[in-house]
């Protein structure tokens, strides 16, 4: 018996000297602190998530099982439904973002003169804090302040003005202008990496093929990016449900401005309604899935063909990108 | 090569106008906000009353909101505060980060991509949205009114950075690697001497993303250090004018400008690494 064990100590002292031993000690190492972390932060309170969805309760007390009617509460409280319609105001904002920045992109990718200085003018929002952004805009939108008078050097009178904050027909636009002033700035970035992606031999073949900026636009520039833009839409559905830190500071949610994270907020914290905040919480994966698996579809099903006919024109241009290198070769030697 | 000289069509002068007219129009939609909160930020109490928020100031040395909105919010402290967590976090993402980009690119094990799996799934929990759950683990851990607890947090939720890092090391031979086994150098030698130096830029992008991420977060900051006497981070402690300040505007735009300078010194240093980090953080799918 004790003869066996040596030997068994012995190949295991073989085995982690051995190369083999030794990748199963870095795996093991390496991966360890981070699954901890990902399990104790993620995934065990997404666990926990979905049982308290089923539970009246509060953090602390007794809790009472309840089935699905955290889940009815969900569609048939009306500041949770609002909520929901709310965030139809944020998509227009994010579909009008993304056009906007993929307009200046456009614009950017050519040669611009002072083209850093509009880029970073344009991209710098994005690095200030939210709440910072709440205090600026809130400043911004208040009765006779810098909105208002902007608007009164264009010529309006500030007694045709509606209150940007308070009036219920315009203060959700005015909180989805600023979230659409935060964010541009960054998807601009963002198209313009895809954009200098782009082969520039192909733009010279289609100047001399007497395309002009707007055919480049469609037929070289919008298939190269068409992938990121499509993605940025997608991610505006769930950025539309997710915006939170605006309507919190500017408004606090008054006025009907509660988008879905500050009303869900109030039920978690202030009201400790955590069953009901944890369907919430569930519902949003759900539409977040849903989403994620259309990306994916649309990607599989809508790209490959597109894909496929990218693939015939490059073949087209090849030939004038070869000549146009011939000729780059040659004036480099002359 | 002989000069050609250009000519110009009326098209392209009238699509050269509308471009440098967009420009500068979004440019000063973007910045005057900013700007606004500047002018405001020097004026004096009795200027801020009596005065239009785009007239001038009357002296633009005035530094007394700064002086008493830093006080006010205690934002030396918040300042600390926020720069140990970004210290501390980013350092322990990087950390994490690598070694676990490193082990999943290069090495082909059991459970090698359930492991990508379980990250890939975890980008997709809405972040805010969790934390109902995340509390109550924090409270049970004791986490609630720690800066270590908070970091820890903090760290243990990145997962764009992952992303980047893999993409990174996808681009590296791993011939090197082979090399240096033969060597003699261990999997860890490997890591440190060889691919984490060659993975700097995908670092740099990663600390600039996860940064501004940290300096920014209220909604976490405010939830578990909620002891702001001792615990404020700058965005806590910028939250903190909504009181009764709430509408002395020039010490508010004073304490909005000291939050947003750091992030200016960073961005004008280095801008090309930021945009190059957002380009890069996006393509994680």
């Amino acid at each position: 018996m004790p003869q066996r064990s040596v030997a068994k100590k012995k190949t295991f002292g073989q085995w982690i000297k051995s190369r083999k031993g030794q990748q199963a000690v870095v795996i093991f190492a390496f991966t360890v602190v981070p699954l901890i972390l990902l399990l104790t932060f993620t995934y065990y309170p997404f666990c926990e998530m979905v049982k308290y969805s089923f539970y009246k309760m509060k953090y602390v007390g007794a809790r009472t099982f309840v089935g699905f009617n955290n889940y009815k509460a969900v569609f048939e409280r009306d500041d949770i439904v609002g909520a929901l319609k709310l965030s139809l105001y944020y998509m227009c904002g994010s579909v009008f973002q993304v056009a906007l920045a993929l307009y200046l992109a456009t614009i950017l990718s050519f040669k611009v003169k002072a083209g850093n200085f509009f880029k970073g003018a344009m991209f710098f929002p994005y690095l200030i804090n939210g709440i910072a952004i709440g205090f600026i805009f809130k400043f911004f939108f208040t009765r006779g302040f810098v909105f208002d008078t902007v608007l009164q050097w264009c010529g309006f009178q500030i007694d045709n003005l509606p209150y940007w904050l308070k009036d219920q027909s315009i203060n959700n636009w005015s909180l989805v202008g600023t979230s659409v002033w935060r964010y541009f700035g960054q998807n601009m970035i963002l198209f313009i990496g895809a954009m200098m992606s782009v082969d520039e031999t192909l733009y010279e073949a289609a100047q001399i093929d007497g395309a002009n900026k707007f055919q480049q636009f469609r037929h070289i520039i919008l298939p190269s990016i068409k992938t990121i833009v499509t993605l940025n839409i997608i991610l505006s559905i769930t950025g539309a449900l997710s915006a939170f830190e605006a309507p919190y500071v500017i408004t606090s949610g008054a006025n009907g401005t509660g988008t879905y994270f500050v009303v869900m907020n109030t039920i978690a914290h202030t009201n400790q309604k955590v069953g009901l905040a944890s369907a919430m919480a569930v519902f949003l994966l759900a539409i977040i899935f849903v989403c994620t698996i259309l990306q994916k579809l649309f990607f599989r099903f809508v790209f490959r063909n597109a894909n496929e006919e990218d693939g015939s024109k490059e073949t087209k241009v090849k030939p004038q990108k070869r000549k146009l290198l011939k000729q780059q070769k040659g004036s480099d030697v002359a | 090569m002989k000069k050609i000289k250009k000519h110009y069509s009326i098209g392209f002068i009238i699509w050269k106008i509308i471009q440098y007219a967009s420009l500068l129009f979004v440019s000063f939609c973007a910045i005057i906000p900013v700007v606004s909160c500047v002018i405001t930020a020097f004026k004096s109490e009795a200027e801020y009353q009596n005065t239009n928020v785009m007239t001038f100031p009357s002296n633009w040395l005035n530094l007394s909101n700064f002086v008493d909105a830093f006080q006010k919010a205690n934002m030396g402290l918040a300042f600390r505060n926020s720069v140990i967590i970004l210290v501390f976090v980013l350092l322990g993402s990087v950390l994490i980060g690598t070694q676990l980009a490193y082990v999943l690119n290069r090495f082909k094990f059991v459970g090698n991509e359930l492991i990508r799996n379980l990250f890939t799934f975890a980008a997709l929990l809405p972040g805010i949205a969790m934390q109902v759950a995340v509390y109550e683990i924090m409270t049970k851990l004791g986490f609630v009114n720690t800066l270590y607890g908070y970091i820890i947090m903090c760290m243990g939720t990145d997962v764009i950075s992952i992303y980047i890092f893999i993409q990174y090391f996808e681009n590296i031979s791993i011939s090197l690697d082979e090399s240096a086994i033969i060597d003699g150098a261990s999997y860890f030698t490997i890591y440190r001497r060889i691919l984490l130096p060659l993975l700097k830029p995908a670092i740099v992008t990663s600390l600039i993303l996860k940064g501004v991420g940290v300096y920014n977060e209220y909604y976490c900051a405010n939830l578990y250090l909620q002891d702001k006497s001792k615990y404020a981070t700058m965005s806590t402690a910028l939250y903190s004018f909504t009181g009764p300040l709430g509408s002395r505007y020039n010490l508010i735009c004073a304490g909005v400008i000291i939050s947003l300078l750091p992030a200016l010194i960073v961005f004008l240093l280095c801008q090309k690494q930021i945009y190059s980090g957002i380009a890069a953080g996006a393509v994680k799918g």
